[in-house]
């Protein structure tokens, strides 16, 4: 078994999706049973398959370094291969996306946006874990870009089909900032092969490769990452895609943006820019970091201004990856490992509130606050529900959200030894008060929605119902996670802590960071 | 007395390698068959012209196969005509080209009541000019090239007579191309007055001896210009929209793959064999072209309202990515050429493509307006899943093979490691974002809108031979994003460095 997770472990999980869609493709349009059959297989599938892994990677007892490697010919004129891995920085994001997305079927099952369509729908959610999944997988950069845009096409016709009123807008506004900036990233990639040592787009190599490049390349190449990954996450100013694909998206479509894809782009700094070109990142840091506490006060004014639920929902997101990225920028140990926390309970919360907003949706309709109230009344179980995710995405000790956020800001304190401590401890003074906010916000939208008593219009409305079967199968294993990861965080912390340490260079180990960097300096 | 003339005039018979024309004696013999085959069977013959130039296609791919196994370098008349891998892989993305051009006409000539054996006759002729100018490294072989494939195109695009658009098609494009070509012509006659040769080689060396002498510089920007016109550059594309929006649609497909990568084939030459030691000249006037071309082209694509128009000026941008890595050939050498070559394969595939899903949306439609494709996915999906793939193939969304051919651009251009080629670069990757736009605008209509009312919603009916041409176009284009070693193969630095 452990043999042959070695060597399939990780392709095979990347392309049954795939392979679903396809067998899915030639099946006709009205067995919709069969196709909803298929998907939740496949996934179910996929998922099983990640668990697999997991007790493997337990097994192998290797958790800085990467597992299940495969290292094939891919385009060898341009030295490009395929090659996966995994190690303690990818895997629980790799495993999120895998829970994440059969959760997205079930949840799905019999409520499919307009204008219907499983059969596309469901093709489209398929193809979209192919990309997730190899995203995470890839160490090879142009696999890696390859598999980070596959994700951009289904997305933009989730949204452009599926989506609200505004969707056309909405989609192309996402794709067209996407491809933005990861066209430059390309050109970035390609400007990293031709100037480091080797002329290689493997991630293992590249950190020592790039080390000789000069200082000033480093720091446009990095600025070309730095677009690429930025809008992705989304960071302050390049958010303003978000909160228009988050509200026009169909409520899978929001949960998977939300969970996943905003974290391919924190990801992306985390595996890619920062192990690879840390003198840069060094140079770039501090203003990373200005712009991740614009994000946390600014995403947080957003949401006290929105009427509507879910984008109140897309805001918060811009606050949080806020904090993700602050705990980037210290580029410490302690602070990436929060980063990588802080993203898998992003994804964990953020998508269970999309998932609530989504069925709030459907029961009144609207998602107007001001013409909400008394959900605890009239769906007391989906209410709670609701308080609950809201006080863990608050970072409520003791909830998952607490170990994303609470870690940041305080590894801002102590930032790397190359980077200016008052910069950062003012960074870190203006990120806690972003917490206070973030707590006014969402218990101010938990007393419009969930407090009070029913609006006349809904209040005997009999479509406003309790959860259902389907949403309580889709939601219960977020929940428990949110519970579990946050009373007991060191299941996670375990893992990313030996990736992390591994994956940050020399050079910004704060005990030689400063001979590092004067020695680079002085070549 | 004959027997004597040619030691009179001097005339030594040159030793010909049969076996190294024979792609071009192929073709010319199929076409001298398919012209006759009306004369001769009259209205019978009809029915078979489309197969027997498809078939004669085929068969023009065999001497190819065998050339390319033998794998040697054949040099005919004192290096005027070369069959390298360079030529051979271009020969054979003609060849494929124009058969797929063949499916894309089979029920369009045939249906619209147009001249058949003719149409076929001047197709293959044209295919033949394009066949020779893979292997043209000289002068006068490269003009004879060029008009042998572009005085067929002239009537072709001509070819619905009834309709004044066509009529106006075929005579913008003739007047401008033969403005071009005298342009051309007088910039070769300036390298030939101070070459006193022809032969790319020897126009090399005189190049490299006289440095900045004018009459180079004038020479090689004649030339250059010339086959700007050819393959539809900034500013010279004008003809371009007219001439694909009124030609009939499969000669569009043929004008906007076969015949641009004909002049592409041309620049590529001149530019690698004929002034390698002139980058100064050459390469500031490629990158003006690159850079107009993908901006003015994408710009103006954005407020297009008619189908084949769009593709006219997405044409225009798609031609600036690929005179990106010859406007940093000088610094690169052959690098640029394989960047150029894997570009227009790719584009080939997925250019013909979206064009086969244009003619065949037309049959029903009967109309080029974006507007007719709202809502095509209603009644026609596999159609819009197609084109869409062919859309975002062109906008460069991997996994589909635009990625490969766009990548392969950006190499070259970040290898020269020069402020010309980042900044070359870093144009073109915004290029690309705006290009994404208009191609999803097409998208969109597709998915996104409701079908209007009075539209017929039947299931659309695709004749075999485009349903085959799509098939054909839908593999490339996804074997090539997803697995792109099959074009690299092909493609390689080390194999297509042009002996000089």
């Amino acid at each position: 078994m452990g043999e042959f997770l070695n060597d399939w472990g990780l392709s095979i999980p990347t392309f049954l999706p795939i392979i679903g869609a396809a067998v899915m493709l030639l099946i006709p349009k009205d067995r919709e049973q069969l196709h909803k059959l298929i998907a939740l297989a496949t996934t179910v599938a996929v998922a099983v398959f990640g668990l697999l892994l997991l007790i493997q990677f337990i097994d192998n007892d290797n958790y800085g370094a990467l597992n299940f490697v495969v290292d094939k010919g891919w385009i060898d004129v341009i030295d490009s291969r395929y090659i996966m891995g995994v190690d303690g920085i990818s895997l629980p994001l790799m495993l999120l996306t895998m829970l994440i997305v059969p959760l997205c079927v079930i949840y799905s099952w019999n409520h499919f946006p307009e204008p219907h369509n499983p059969k596309a729908f469901l093709m489209l959610l398929l193809i979209l874990e192919t990309g997730m999944i190899g995203t995470f997988a890839a160490q090879d950069l142009i696999l890696f870009f390859v598999f980070f845009e596959v994700v951009l096409l289904p997305m933009y016709f989730m949204i452009g089909v599926w989506g609200g009123e505004n969707r056309r807008y909405a989609a192309i506004k996402f794709f067209l900032f996407t491809l933005f900036g990861s066209a430059l990233m390309l050109v970035s990639f390609l400007a990293l092969y031709f100037l480091a040592d080797a002329s290689t787009f493997d991630m293992r190599l590249l950190p020592e490769a790039a080390a000789g490049i000069a200082k000033s390349s480093q720091v446009w190449v990095f600025g070309g990452m730095f677009l690429g990954f930025g809008i992705k996450v989304p960071m302050f100013p390049f958010h303003t895609w978000l909160p228009d694909a988050h509200t026009e998206a169909p409520t899978v479509g929001s949960v998977i943006l939300a969970a996943v894809l905003l974290k391919l782009g924190t990801y992306g700094f985390v595996r890619i820019a920062i192990p690879i070109l840390p003198e840069a990142a060094a140079e770039w840091a501090p203003f990373i970091g200005l712009l991740a506490v614009i994000g946390i006060i600014y995403g947080a004014l957003g949401c006290l201004a929105q009427r509507d639920l879910k984008r109140l929902v897309a805001f918060s997101s811009v606050a949080h990856m806020g904090f993700v990225m602050l705990g980037i920028a210290t580029l410490t140990d302690f602070g990436i490992n929060a980063a990588v926390f802080g993203m898998v309970a992003h994804g964990l919360i953020t998508g269970m509130l999309f998932f609530l907003a989504g069925s709030v949706k459907e029961r009144y309709h609207t998602l107007d606050m001001s013409r909400l109230g008394g959900l605890l009344v009239q769906a007391p179980r989906m209410g709670w529900i609701l308080g609950f995710c809201a006080m863990a995405s608050l970072g409520l000790p003791g909830l998952a959200g607490f170990w994303g956020e609470f870690p940041a800001i305080l590894a801002s304190y102590n930032p790397a030894e190359v980077l200016a401590e008052e910069t950062f401890r003012s960074y870190m003074v203006i990120a806690a008060l972003g917490t206070v906010l973030a707590a006014g916000y969402l218990l101010w939208m938990l007393q419009k929605t969930a407090f009070g008593t029913p609006r006349e219009e809904f209040a005997n409305d009999p479509h406003v119902h309790d959860a259902t079967v389907s949403e309580y199968l889709a939601w219960a294993p977020l929940l428990i996670l949110i519970l579990v990861l946050g009373v007991y965080p060191h299941l996670l912390f375990g893992a990313t802590d030996p990736a992390v340490v591994n994956s940050l260079n020399d050079c910004l180990d704060s005990v030689t960071s400063g001979a590092c960097f004067d020695a680079a300096a002085g070549k | 007395m004959l027997s004597s003339l040619p030691s009179i005039v001097g005339f030594v018979r040159p030793d010909i390698d049969w076996h190294a024309v024979a792609p071009e004696l192929t073709l010319l013999g199929v076409g001298a068959v398919v012209t006759l085959l009306d004369i001769v069977l009259l209205e019978r013959g009809r029915a078979y012209t489309s197969a027997l130039a498809g078939i004669g296609l085929l068969v023009a791919l065999i001497p190819i196969v065998t050339l390319a196994a033998a794998g040697d370098t054949r040099v005919m008349f004192g290096g005027a005509f070369v069959v390298d891998d360079f030529a051979l892989i271009l020969k054979a993305m003609f060849i494929v080209v124009a058969y797929i051009v063949v499916l894309l006409s089979t029920n369009y000539i045939a249906e619209g009541d147009y001249w058949e054996n003719e149409y076929y006759g001047l197709l293959l002729a044209s295919v033949m000019g394009m066949v020779l100018m893979a292997s043209a490294r000289d002068l006068v072989t490269i003009f004879v090239a060029l008009e042998l494939l572009s005085i067929p195109a002239y009537l072709m695009a001509a070819w619905r007579k009834a309709d004044p658009r066509s009529n106006e098609a075929g005579l913008k494009y003739y007047l401008m191309g033969v403005f071009a070509s005298a342009i051309m012509l007088y910039g070769m006659s300036l390298l030939f007055g101070l070459a006193g040769d022809t032969r790319l080689k020897e126009i090399a060396a005189a190049v490299a001896a006289e440095g900045s002498n004018p009459v180079v510089i004038l020479g090689i920007i004649f030339v250059i210009v010339g086959f700007a016109f050819k393959v539809s550059g900034f500013p010279f594309h004008t003809w371009a929209p007219d001439t694909y929006e009124g030609a009939p649609t499969p000669v569009t497909a043929f004008l906007a793959v076969a015949s641009k990568a004909a002049g592409f084939v041309a620049l590529m030459q001149l530019v690698h064999v004929g002034f390698p030691d002139a980058q100064d000249i050459y390469q500031p006037l490629l990158w003006i072209l690159a850079v107009g071309s993908m901006t003015a082209g994408n710009l103006i694509a954005l407020r297009q309202e008619n189908i084949v128009r769009l593709m006219a000026y997405s044409g225009v941008s798609q031609a600036g990515f690929m005179l990106a890595p010859l406007a940093v050939a000088g610094d690169i050498g052959g690098e640029a050429l394989s960047a150029v070559i894997t570009y227009v394969l790719i584009y080939a595939a997925m250019n013909l493509g979206a064009f086969a899903v244009i003619i065949a949306v037309a049959r029903r439609t009967a109309s080029g307006e974006i507007r007719s494709y709202a809502g095509l996915f209603k009644y026609a999906p596999g159609m819009t899943i197609l084109m869409t793939i062919f859309l975002f193939s062109l906008a460069g969304i991997p996994p589909l093979g635009g990625w490969f051919a766009k990548f392969a651009v950006f190499r070259a251009v970040v290898e020269a490691d020069t402020g010309w080629g980042y900044s070359l670069a870093a144009i073109a990757a915004v290029n690309s974002v705006i290009a994404l736009f208009y191609y999803a605008k097409v998208a969109r209509m597709m998915w996104f809108e409701d079908t209007p009312e009075e539209a017929n919603t039947t299931s659309l009916r695709v004749p075999p031979s485009l349903v085959a041409a799509l098939g054909l176009t839908a593999a490339a284009t996804l074997l090539f994003g997803i697995y792109p070693a099959v074009i690299t193969h092909f493609t390689d630095g080390t194999l297509i460095a042009i002996p000089s």
